[in-house]
Protein backbone atom coordinates (compact mmCIF):
# COMPACT_ATOMS: atom_id res chain seq x y z
CA UNK A 1 0.00 0.00 0.00
CA UNK A 2 2.74 2.38 0.97
CA UNK A 3 4.70 1.39 -2.12
CA UNK A 4 1.75 2.16 -4.35
CA UNK A 5 1.35 5.54 -2.72
CA UNK A 6 5.02 6.18 -3.31
CA UNK A 7 4.69 5.28 -6.97
CA UNK A 8 1.59 7.43 -7.35
CA UNK A 9 3.41 10.34 -5.76
CA UNK A 10 6.43 9.88 -7.97
CA UNK A 11 4.36 9.74 -11.14
CA UNK A 12 2.94 13.10 -10.19
CA UNK A 13 6.42 14.50 -10.11
CA UNK A 14 6.46 15.49 -13.77
CA UNK A 15 6.49 18.93 -15.23
CA UNK A 16 6.71 21.36 -12.40
CA UNK A 17 7.39 18.70 -9.85
CA UNK A 18 4.16 18.84 -7.90
CA UNK A 19 3.78 16.57 -4.92
CA UNK A 20 0.94 16.26 -2.50
CA UNK A 21 1.42 16.64 1.18
CA UNK A 22 -0.78 15.21 3.86
CA UNK A 23 -2.93 18.25 4.46
CA UNK A 24 -4.10 18.55 0.86
CA UNK A 25 -1.79 21.48 0.35
CA UNK A 26 0.14 21.16 -2.86
CA UNK A 27 3.79 21.88 -2.42
CA UNK A 28 6.37 21.84 -5.15
CA UNK A 29 9.72 20.16 -5.48
CA UNK A 30 12.87 20.67 -7.46
CA UNK A 31 12.55 19.27 -10.99
CA UNK A 32 15.49 17.30 -12.33
CA UNK A 33 17.53 18.65 -15.17
CA UNK A 34 17.28 16.57 -18.36
CA UNK A 35 21.05 17.00 -18.86
CA UNK A 36 24.23 17.06 -16.80
CA UNK A 37 25.40 20.19 -15.11
CA UNK A 38 28.45 20.31 -17.33
CA UNK A 39 26.59 19.54 -20.53
CA UNK A 40 26.05 23.16 -21.46
CA UNK A 41 29.75 24.09 -21.45
CA UNK A 42 31.31 26.31 -22.66
CA UNK A 43 28.26 28.54 -22.98
CA UNK A 44 27.28 28.11 -19.34
CA UNK A 45 29.76 26.55 -16.95
CA UNK A 46 28.93 23.50 -14.87
CA UNK A 47 29.63 25.41 -11.66
CA UNK A 48 26.99 27.98 -12.50
CA UNK A 49 24.46 25.33 -13.49
CA UNK A 50 25.02 23.41 -10.28
CA UNK A 51 24.68 26.46 -8.04
CA UNK A 52 21.79 27.80 -10.05
CA UNK A 53 19.85 24.56 -9.83
CA UNK A 54 20.78 23.20 -6.42
CA UNK A 55 21.01 26.43 -4.49
CA UNK A 56 19.02 29.23 -6.10
CA UNK A 57 16.11 27.26 -7.54
CA UNK A 58 15.94 25.09 -4.42
CA UNK A 59 15.82 28.20 -2.21
CA UNK A 60 12.92 29.59 -4.20
CA UNK A 61 11.11 26.26 -3.84
CA UNK A 62 11.75 26.03 -0.10
CA UNK A 63 10.59 29.57 0.52
CA UNK A 64 7.61 29.14 -1.80
CA UNK A 65 6.47 26.05 0.09
CA UNK A 66 6.91 27.84 3.37
CA UNK A 67 4.89 30.80 2.14
CA UNK A 68 2.19 28.48 0.82
CA UNK A 69 1.88 26.80 4.19
CA UNK A 70 1.62 30.12 5.93
CA UNK A 71 -0.94 31.24 3.37
CA UNK A 72 -2.97 28.08 3.89
CA UNK A 73 -3.02 28.66 7.64
CA UNK A 74 -3.91 32.30 7.27
CA UNK A 75 -6.76 31.49 4.88
CA UNK A 76 -8.15 28.87 7.23
CA UNK A 77 -8.02 31.31 10.10
CA UNK A 78 -9.48 34.06 7.96
CA UNK A 79 -6.49 36.30 8.64
CA UNK A 80 -6.81 38.58 5.63
CA UNK A 81 -3.96 40.91 6.45
CA UNK A 82 -1.52 38.01 6.63
CA UNK A 83 -2.91 36.65 3.37
CA UNK A 84 -2.18 39.97 1.69
CA UNK A 85 1.22 40.29 3.36
CA UNK A 86 2.32 36.95 2.00
CA UNK A 87 1.52 37.89 -1.58
CA UNK A 88 4.90 39.44 -2.31
CA UNK A 89 6.76 36.42 -0.96
CA UNK A 90 4.58 34.10 -3.03
CA UNK A 91 5.01 36.21 -6.15
CA UNK A 92 8.76 36.30 -5.72
CA UNK A 93 9.47 32.72 -4.73
CA UNK A 94 6.69 31.19 -6.77
CA UNK A 95 7.72 33.27 -9.73
CA UNK A 96 11.29 32.12 -9.23
CA UNK A 97 10.17 28.51 -9.30
CA UNK A 98 7.96 28.96 -12.37
CA UNK A 99 10.57 30.94 -14.29
CA UNK A 100 13.44 28.61 -13.56
CA UNK A 101 11.39 25.54 -14.42
CA UNK A 102 10.80 27.06 -17.85
CA UNK A 103 14.44 28.08 -18.10
CA UNK A 104 15.77 24.53 -17.61
CA UNK A 105 13.54 23.40 -20.44
CA UNK A 106 14.72 26.24 -22.63
CA UNK A 107 18.29 24.96 -22.45
CA UNK A 108 19.75 21.87 -24.00
CA UNK A 109 23.26 20.66 -24.83
CA UNK A 110 24.67 21.38 -28.26
CA UNK A 111 24.79 17.72 -29.18
CA UNK A 112 21.06 17.44 -28.54
CA UNK A 113 20.12 20.30 -30.79
CA UNK A 114 21.01 23.29 -28.69
CA UNK A 115 21.20 26.43 -30.75
CA UNK A 116 19.54 24.97 -33.82
CA UNK A 117 17.15 27.53 -35.25
CA UNK A 118 13.47 26.67 -35.24
CA UNK A 119 11.88 25.18 -38.30
CA UNK A 120 8.20 25.09 -38.99
CA UNK A 121 5.61 27.56 -37.83
CA UNK A 122 7.70 29.23 -35.14
CA UNK A 123 10.47 29.95 -37.62
CA UNK A 124 7.93 31.51 -39.99
CA UNK A 125 6.39 33.52 -37.19
CA UNK A 126 9.78 34.88 -36.16
CA UNK A 127 10.57 35.92 -39.73
CA UNK A 128 7.19 37.57 -40.05
CA UNK A 129 7.28 39.49 -36.81
CA UNK A 130 10.93 40.35 -36.48
CA UNK A 131 12.32 40.06 -39.98
CA UNK A 132 14.89 37.42 -39.22
CA UNK A 133 16.37 35.29 -36.47
CA UNK A 134 19.31 37.66 -36.19
CA UNK A 135 16.98 40.59 -35.64
CA UNK A 136 15.14 38.70 -32.91
CA UNK A 137 18.36 37.69 -31.20
CA UNK A 138 19.67 41.25 -31.40
CA UNK A 139 16.45 42.59 -29.92
CA UNK A 140 16.42 40.11 -27.07
CA UNK A 141 20.09 40.74 -26.35
CA UNK A 142 19.69 44.49 -26.23
CA UNK A 143 16.61 44.32 -24.02
CA UNK A 144 18.29 41.79 -21.76
CA UNK A 145 21.40 43.90 -21.39
CA UNK A 146 19.28 46.94 -20.60
CA UNK A 147 17.45 45.32 -17.68
CA UNK A 148 18.46 47.27 -14.61
CA UNK A 149 19.13 45.13 -11.59
CA UNK A 150 17.70 41.63 -11.77
CA UNK A 151 15.12 40.23 -14.13
CA UNK A 152 14.29 38.10 -17.12
CA UNK A 153 13.99 38.66 -20.84
CA UNK A 154 11.28 36.69 -22.65
CA UNK A 155 10.15 35.69 -26.08
CA UNK A 156 6.43 35.40 -25.54
CA UNK A 157 3.34 34.65 -27.53
CA UNK A 158 0.24 36.77 -27.19
CA UNK A 159 -2.43 34.09 -27.28
CA UNK A 160 -5.25 36.37 -28.36
CA UNK A 161 -3.46 38.43 -30.95
CA UNK A 162 -1.35 35.48 -32.11
CA UNK A 163 1.68 37.73 -32.05
CA UNK A 164 5.22 37.16 -30.85
CA UNK A 165 6.53 39.68 -28.34
CA UNK A 166 9.82 40.39 -26.60
CA UNK A 167 9.33 41.47 -23.00
CA UNK A 168 11.38 41.95 -19.88
CA UNK A 169 10.25 41.41 -16.31
CA UNK A 170 11.86 42.56 -13.11
CA UNK A 171 13.11 40.31 -10.32
CA UNK A 172 11.18 37.03 -10.50
CA UNK A 173 7.97 38.32 -12.01
CA UNK A 174 6.60 35.73 -14.42
CA UNK A 175 5.69 36.81 -17.96
CA UNK A 176 1.99 36.89 -17.19
CA UNK A 177 2.55 39.98 -15.06
CA UNK A 178 3.18 41.84 -18.32
CA UNK A 179 -0.07 40.66 -19.86
CA UNK A 180 -2.50 37.89 -18.98
CA UNK A 181 -2.50 36.54 -22.54
CA UNK A 182 1.24 36.11 -22.73
CA UNK A 183 2.65 32.61 -22.94
CA UNK A 184 6.40 32.26 -22.41
CA UNK A 185 8.22 30.48 -25.22
CA UNK A 186 11.77 31.36 -24.20
CA UNK A 187 13.08 33.00 -21.08
CA UNK A 188 16.64 34.04 -20.37
CA UNK A 189 17.69 34.67 -16.78
CA UNK A 190 19.63 37.92 -16.55
CA UNK A 191 20.07 37.87 -12.78
CA UNK A 192 23.74 38.16 -12.03
CA UNK A 193 23.81 34.71 -10.47
CA UNK A 194 23.07 33.27 -13.90
CA UNK A 195 26.37 34.39 -15.39
CA UNK A 196 28.60 36.14 -12.90
CA UNK A 197 31.07 33.38 -12.14
CA UNK A 198 31.83 32.91 -15.80
CA UNK A 199 31.20 36.20 -17.57
CA UNK A 200 31.71 38.50 -14.60
CA UNK A 201 29.93 41.75 -15.27
CA UNK A 202 29.85 41.40 -19.04
CA UNK A 203 26.20 40.52 -19.46
CA UNK A 204 26.22 41.07 -23.25
CA UNK A 205 28.79 38.27 -23.66
CA UNK A 206 26.58 35.89 -21.68
CA UNK A 207 23.58 36.82 -23.82
CA UNK A 208 25.56 36.28 -27.00
CA UNK A 209 26.73 32.84 -25.93
CA UNK A 210 23.58 31.49 -24.37
CA UNK A 211 21.97 31.19 -27.80
CA UNK A 212 24.25 28.25 -28.52
CA UNK A 213 22.38 26.13 -26.00
CA UNK A 214 18.82 27.37 -26.47
CA UNK A 215 16.31 24.60 -27.16
CA UNK A 216 14.15 25.88 -29.98
CA UNK A 217 12.36 22.53 -30.22
CA UNK A 218 10.70 23.14 -26.88
CA UNK A 219 9.75 26.67 -27.86
CA UNK A 220 8.27 25.36 -31.11
CA UNK A 221 6.23 22.77 -29.24
CA UNK A 222 4.74 25.40 -26.95
CA UNK A 223 4.05 27.66 -29.91
CA UNK A 224 2.35 24.94 -31.92
CA UNK A 225 0.20 24.01 -28.99
CA UNK A 226 -1.11 27.56 -28.73
CA UNK A 227 -1.23 28.29 -32.46
CA UNK A 228 -2.05 25.05 -34.21
CA UNK B 1 54.90 68.63 -5.28
CA UNK B 2 52.54 71.28 -6.55
CA UNK B 3 53.42 73.82 -9.18
CA UNK B 4 53.10 77.43 -8.14
CA UNK B 5 49.74 79.02 -8.78
CA UNK B 6 49.56 81.45 -11.60
CA UNK B 7 46.93 84.00 -10.97
CA UNK B 8 45.37 85.44 -14.02
CA UNK B 9 42.62 87.96 -14.13
CA UNK B 10 39.75 86.98 -16.32
CA UNK B 11 38.03 89.51 -18.48
CA UNK B 12 34.30 89.53 -17.89
CA UNK B 13 33.74 89.22 -21.63
CA UNK B 14 35.11 85.71 -21.69
CA UNK B 15 32.26 84.65 -19.44
CA UNK B 16 29.69 86.54 -21.45
CA UNK B 17 30.98 84.73 -24.48
CA UNK B 18 29.55 81.60 -22.92
CA UNK B 19 26.06 82.74 -23.94
CA UNK B 20 24.88 81.20 -27.21
CA UNK B 21 24.85 82.29 -30.81
CA UNK B 22 27.67 79.90 -31.31
CA UNK B 23 27.80 80.29 -35.08
CA UNK B 24 28.80 83.92 -34.88
CA UNK B 25 31.66 83.32 -32.54
CA UNK B 26 34.00 82.01 -35.13
CA UNK B 27 36.43 84.84 -34.63
CA UNK B 28 36.26 84.78 -30.88
CA UNK B 29 39.52 84.24 -29.03
CA UNK B 30 40.54 80.68 -28.25
CA UNK B 31 38.55 79.46 -25.27
CA UNK B 32 40.33 79.78 -21.98
CA UNK B 33 40.12 76.84 -19.71
CA UNK B 34 40.54 76.85 -15.99
CA UNK B 35 41.43 73.76 -14.09
CA UNK B 36 41.89 72.78 -10.51
CA UNK B 37 43.69 69.91 -9.02
CA UNK B 38 41.05 67.50 -7.95
CA UNK B 39 41.12 67.19 -4.20
CA UNK B 40 39.45 64.38 -2.39
CA UNK B 41 38.23 65.03 1.09
CA UNK B 42 37.02 61.99 3.04
CA UNK B 43 33.31 61.74 3.62
CA UNK B 44 32.66 64.68 1.36
CA UNK B 45 29.82 63.83 -0.87
CA UNK B 46 30.05 66.75 -3.22
CA UNK B 47 31.71 66.25 -6.53
CA UNK B 48 31.37 68.88 -9.15
CA UNK B 49 32.24 68.94 -12.76
CA UNK B 50 35.55 67.45 -13.70
CA UNK B 51 37.47 67.49 -16.89
CA UNK B 52 39.99 64.85 -17.78
CA UNK B 53 42.37 66.35 -20.27
CA UNK B 54 43.26 64.56 -23.42
CA UNK B 55 46.69 66.10 -23.61
CA UNK B 56 49.21 66.65 -20.86
CA UNK B 57 48.45 69.59 -18.64
CA UNK B 58 51.01 72.39 -18.77
CA UNK B 59 50.50 73.22 -15.18
CA UNK B 60 47.65 73.57 -12.88
CA UNK B 61 46.79 75.43 -9.83
CA UNK B 62 46.13 73.76 -6.57
CA UNK B 63 43.70 75.89 -4.79
CA UNK B 64 44.11 75.32 -1.11
CA UNK B 65 41.67 77.88 0.00
CA UNK B 66 38.96 76.44 -2.11
CA UNK B 67 35.88 75.66 -0.05
CA UNK B 68 35.65 71.98 0.75
CA UNK B 69 32.16 71.66 -0.54
CA UNK B 70 32.94 72.04 -4.19
CA UNK B 71 36.06 70.95 -5.96
CA UNK B 72 35.34 71.76 -9.52
CA UNK B 73 37.13 71.65 -12.80
CA UNK B 74 35.70 73.79 -15.56
CA UNK B 75 35.59 73.19 -19.21
CA UNK B 76 35.47 74.81 -22.57
CA UNK B 77 33.53 78.00 -22.13
CA UNK B 78 32.51 78.46 -25.68
CA UNK B 79 29.71 76.01 -25.13
CA UNK B 80 26.38 77.12 -23.86
CA UNK B 81 26.71 77.09 -20.11
CA UNK B 82 24.13 77.01 -17.38
CA UNK B 83 26.40 76.49 -14.44
CA UNK B 84 25.51 78.66 -11.46
CA UNK B 85 28.77 77.84 -9.73
CA UNK B 86 30.70 79.61 -12.44
CA UNK B 87 29.71 82.98 -11.07
CA UNK B 88 31.17 82.22 -7.65
CA UNK B 89 34.39 80.83 -8.98
CA UNK B 90 35.11 83.92 -10.95
CA UNK B 91 35.68 85.82 -7.77
CA UNK B 92 38.16 83.41 -6.28
CA UNK B 93 40.82 84.96 -8.41
CA UNK B 94 43.13 82.01 -8.61
CA UNK B 95 42.88 80.66 -12.05
CA UNK B 96 45.53 79.42 -14.32
CA UNK B 97 44.66 79.62 -17.94
CA UNK B 98 45.89 77.05 -20.36
CA UNK B 99 45.59 77.88 -23.98
CA UNK B 100 45.20 74.30 -25.19
CA UNK B 101 41.83 73.42 -26.61
CA UNK B 102 40.52 70.16 -25.31
CA UNK B 103 37.43 68.05 -25.46
CA UNK B 104 35.24 67.52 -22.45
CA UNK B 105 35.73 63.88 -21.55
CA UNK B 106 34.41 63.44 -18.07
CA UNK B 107 32.12 65.14 -15.66
CA UNK B 108 32.35 62.97 -12.60
CA UNK B 109 35.35 61.05 -11.42
CA UNK B 110 35.79 57.58 -10.05
CA UNK B 111 36.54 57.88 -6.35
CA UNK B 112 38.80 55.20 -4.91
CA UNK B 113 37.91 53.37 -1.72
CA UNK B 114 39.78 54.74 1.31
CA UNK B 115 41.85 51.55 1.61
CA UNK B 116 43.82 49.27 -0.67
CA UNK B 117 41.84 46.76 -2.66
CA UNK B 118 43.22 43.82 -0.67
CA UNK B 119 42.71 45.49 2.70
CA UNK B 120 39.36 43.84 3.33
CA UNK B 121 40.64 40.27 2.98
CA UNK B 122 39.55 37.67 3.90
CA UNK B 123 36.05 39.04 4.33
CA UNK B 124 35.86 40.70 0.95
CA UNK B 125 38.47 39.46 -1.47
CA UNK B 126 40.72 41.65 -3.58
CA UNK B 127 39.21 40.06 -6.67
CA UNK B 128 35.73 41.17 -5.63
CA UNK B 129 36.95 44.70 -5.03
CA UNK B 130 38.83 44.77 -8.31
CA UNK B 131 35.70 43.74 -10.15
CA UNK B 132 33.18 45.62 -8.08
CA UNK B 133 35.10 48.89 -7.99
CA UNK B 134 37.18 48.55 -11.12
CA UNK B 135 34.46 47.27 -13.44
CA UNK B 136 31.02 47.91 -12.01
CA UNK B 137 31.61 51.23 -10.25
CA UNK B 138 33.85 52.48 -13.03
CA UNK B 139 31.23 51.37 -15.56
CA UNK B 140 28.59 53.46 -13.83
CA UNK B 141 30.87 56.51 -13.80
CA UNK B 142 31.73 56.16 -17.46
CA UNK B 143 28.12 55.48 -18.37
CA UNK B 144 27.04 58.60 -16.53
CA UNK B 145 29.68 60.70 -18.22
CA UNK B 146 28.62 59.43 -21.60
CA UNK B 147 25.01 60.26 -20.90
CA UNK B 148 25.91 63.75 -19.73
CA UNK B 149 27.83 64.44 -22.90
CA UNK B 150 24.62 64.61 -24.85
CA UNK B 151 23.40 67.95 -23.66
CA UNK B 152 24.15 70.39 -20.90
CA UNK B 153 20.81 70.47 -19.17
CA UNK B 154 22.17 68.54 -16.17
CA UNK B 155 25.45 70.38 -15.85
CA UNK B 156 26.57 72.10 -12.70
CA UNK B 157 25.30 69.76 -10.04
CA UNK B 158 27.13 68.10 -7.24
CA UNK B 159 26.61 64.37 -7.24
CA UNK B 160 24.05 64.57 -4.43
CA UNK B 161 22.09 67.17 -6.32
CA UNK B 162 22.31 65.19 -9.54
CA UNK B 163 20.86 62.11 -7.86
CA UNK B 164 17.90 64.08 -6.52
CA UNK B 165 17.32 65.94 -9.77
CA UNK B 166 17.42 62.83 -11.93
CA UNK B 167 15.16 60.98 -9.47
CA UNK B 168 12.60 63.51 -10.55
CA UNK B 169 10.28 62.81 -7.63
CA UNK B 170 9.70 59.20 -8.50
CA UNK B 171 9.77 59.40 -12.26
CA UNK B 172 13.47 58.87 -12.81
CA UNK B 173 15.34 60.16 -15.81
CA UNK B 174 17.62 57.75 -17.67
CA UNK B 175 20.67 59.24 -15.95
CA UNK B 176 19.33 58.34 -12.51
CA UNK B 177 20.48 54.75 -12.53
CA UNK B 178 24.08 55.64 -13.24
CA UNK B 179 24.21 58.72 -11.03
CA UNK B 180 22.61 56.96 -8.07
CA UNK B 181 24.80 53.89 -8.43
CA UNK B 182 27.94 56.06 -8.49
CA UNK B 183 26.74 57.75 -5.30
CA UNK B 184 25.75 54.46 -3.71
CA UNK B 185 29.08 52.82 -4.35
CA UNK B 186 31.05 55.84 -3.10
CA UNK B 187 29.01 55.65 0.08
CA UNK B 188 29.41 51.88 0.34
CA UNK B 189 33.21 51.88 0.13
CA UNK B 190 33.31 54.49 2.85
CA UNK B 191 30.92 52.45 4.98
CA UNK B 192 33.56 49.76 5.32
CA UNK B 193 37.05 49.66 6.72
CA UNK B 194 39.72 47.08 7.33
CA UNK B 195 39.29 45.81 10.85
CA UNK B 196 35.71 46.99 10.95
CA UNK B 197 32.77 45.47 12.73
CA UNK B 198 32.58 45.49 16.49
CA UNK B 199 30.16 48.03 17.90
CA UNK B 200 29.53 51.73 17.67
CA UNK B 201 30.23 53.79 20.75
CA UNK B 202 28.99 56.78 22.68
CA UNK B 203 26.30 58.87 21.02
CA UNK B 204 25.64 56.64 18.03
CA UNK B 205 25.27 53.59 20.25
CA UNK B 206 22.88 55.48 22.49
CA UNK B 207 20.79 56.50 19.53
CA UNK B 208 20.70 52.94 18.19
CA UNK B 209 19.66 51.62 21.56
CA UNK B 210 17.01 54.28 21.79
CA UNK B 211 15.54 53.53 18.37
CA UNK B 212 15.97 49.75 18.21
CA UNK B 213 15.99 48.68 21.83
CA UNK B 214 19.45 47.18 21.69
CA UNK B 215 22.35 46.86 19.30
CA UNK B 216 21.60 43.15 18.88
CA UNK B 217 18.08 43.96 17.84
CA UNK B 218 19.33 46.46 15.28
CA UNK B 219 21.77 43.90 13.91
CA UNK B 220 18.97 41.34 13.56
CA UNK B 221 16.75 43.83 11.77
CA UNK B 222 19.56 44.76 9.40
CA UNK B 223 20.33 41.14 8.55
CA UNK B 224 16.65 40.35 8.14
CA UNK B 225 16.29 43.24 5.71
CA UNK B 226 19.23 41.93 3.70
CA UNK B 227 17.69 38.46 3.50
CA UNK B 228 14.18 39.56 2.63
CA UNK B 229 15.10 42.01 -0.07
CA UNK B 230 13.84 40.62 -3.38
CA UNK B 231 16.14 41.13 -6.32
CA UNK B 232 18.96 43.66 -6.39
CA UNK B 233 19.20 46.53 -3.97
CA UNK B 234 20.73 48.05 -0.86
CA UNK B 235 20.14 47.91 2.87
CA UNK B 236 20.59 51.16 4.79
CA UNK B 237 20.74 52.45 8.31
CA UNK B 238 19.20 55.89 7.88
CA UNK B 239 18.41 58.82 10.08
CA UNK B 240 14.91 59.80 9.13
CA UNK B 241 14.49 63.51 8.98
CA UNK B 242 10.83 63.79 9.77
CA UNK B 243 10.53 61.03 12.34
CA UNK B 244 13.92 62.04 13.82
CA UNK B 245 14.96 58.49 14.50
CA UNK B 246 17.19 55.82 13.04
CA UNK B 247 15.65 53.11 10.90
CA UNK B 248 16.66 50.17 8.72
CA UNK B 249 15.51 50.67 5.16
CA UNK B 250 15.83 48.50 2.06
CA UNK B 251 15.79 49.94 -1.44
CA UNK B 252 15.68 48.32 -4.86
CA UNK B 253 18.19 48.61 -7.66
CA UNK B 254 19.69 52.11 -7.51
CA UNK B 255 17.32 53.97 -5.22
CA UNK B 256 18.83 55.49 -2.09
CA UNK B 257 17.42 57.37 0.90
CA UNK B 258 18.69 60.80 -0.11
CA UNK B 259 15.93 61.01 -2.71
CA UNK B 260 13.50 61.12 0.22
CA UNK B 261 15.73 63.58 2.00
CA UNK B 262 16.73 61.10 4.71
CA UNK B 263 20.32 60.84 5.86
CA UNK B 264 22.05 57.48 5.35
CA UNK B 265 24.51 56.33 7.99
CA UNK B 266 25.74 52.99 6.63
CA UNK B 267 24.85 50.88 3.64
CA UNK B 268 25.23 47.30 2.43
CA UNK B 269 25.26 46.38 -1.25
CA UNK B 270 23.11 43.29 -1.78
CA UNK B 271 23.31 43.22 -5.53
CA UNK B 272 24.57 39.76 -6.37
CA UNK B 273 27.80 41.08 -7.86
CA UNK B 274 28.80 42.35 -4.43
CA UNK B 275 29.06 38.92 -2.86
CA UNK B 276 28.80 36.25 -5.52
CA UNK B 277 32.50 35.68 -6.06
CA UNK B 278 33.17 35.28 -2.33
CA UNK B 279 29.99 33.76 -0.93
CA UNK B 280 28.18 32.42 -4.01
CA UNK B 281 24.49 32.47 -3.09
CA UNK B 282 24.93 32.75 0.68
CA UNK B 283 23.66 36.29 1.14
CA UNK B 284 23.08 35.75 4.85
CA UNK B 285 26.72 34.88 5.49
CA UNK B 286 27.88 37.90 3.51
CA UNK B 287 25.61 40.23 5.48
CA UNK B 288 26.77 38.70 8.78
CA UNK B 289 30.42 39.06 7.84
CA UNK B 290 29.77 42.66 6.83
CA UNK B 291 28.23 43.39 10.23
CA UNK B 292 30.93 41.60 12.17
CA UNK B 293 34.08 42.46 10.29
CA UNK B 294 33.63 45.18 7.69
CA UNK B 295 31.24 47.91 8.73
CA UNK B 296 32.98 51.14 9.67
CA UNK B 297 31.35 52.58 12.76
CA UNK B 298 33.88 55.41 12.62
CA UNK B 299 32.47 56.55 9.31
CA UNK B 300 28.98 56.05 10.70
CA UNK B 301 29.76 58.21 13.72
CA UNK B 302 31.16 60.97 11.54
CA UNK B 303 28.07 60.90 9.34
CA UNK B 304 25.85 60.89 12.40
CA UNK B 305 27.68 63.91 13.79
CA UNK B 306 27.15 65.76 10.54
CA UNK B 307 23.52 64.68 10.41
CA UNK B 308 22.86 66.14 13.83
CA UNK B 309 23.47 69.56 12.33
CA UNK B 310 20.35 69.02 10.23
CA UNK B 311 18.12 66.96 12.47
CA UNK B 312 17.32 67.86 16.02
CA UNK B 313 17.48 64.54 17.82
CA UNK B 314 17.06 65.58 21.38
CA UNK B 315 14.90 67.97 23.26
CA UNK B 316 16.50 71.37 23.49
CA UNK B 317 17.92 72.11 26.89
CA UNK B 318 15.89 75.04 28.02
CA UNK B 319 17.13 76.19 31.39
CA UNK B 320 14.52 76.58 34.06
CA UNK B 321 14.70 80.04 35.58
Amino acid sequence: MALRTLITRKSLGLGLGVSQSVRGLQTVSLPDLPYDYGALEPAISGEIMKLHHQKHHQTYITNYNKALEQLHEAMEKGDSSTVVKLQSAIKFNGGGHVNHSIFWKNLTPVHEGGGEPPKGSLGWAIDTHFGSMEALVAKINSEGAAVQGSGWVWLGLDKDLKKLVVETTANQDPLVTKGPNLVPLLGIDVWEHAYYLQYKNVRPDYLKNVWKVIDWKYASEVYEKECP
Amino acid sequence: MEKPCQIKSIPLSSFRAAKPEKKQNQHAPAPVRYTYKYREIPLQRDVGLAVREEKEEMGYCCNNSFPASSHVLLTDLSQRWKCPKLQNLRHKGQFHGSQKASKVLAFYGLKAPPYKLDALEPHMSRRTLEMHWGDHHRGYVEGLNKQLEKDDILYGHTLDELVKVTYNNGNPLPEFNNAAQVWNHDFFWESMQPGGGDMPRLGLLEQIEKDFGSFTNFKEKFLEAALTLFGSGWVWLVLKRNERCLAVVKTSNAINPIVWDDIPIISLDVWEHAYYLDYKNDKGKYATVFMNHLVSWNAAAARMARAEAFVNLGEPKIPIA
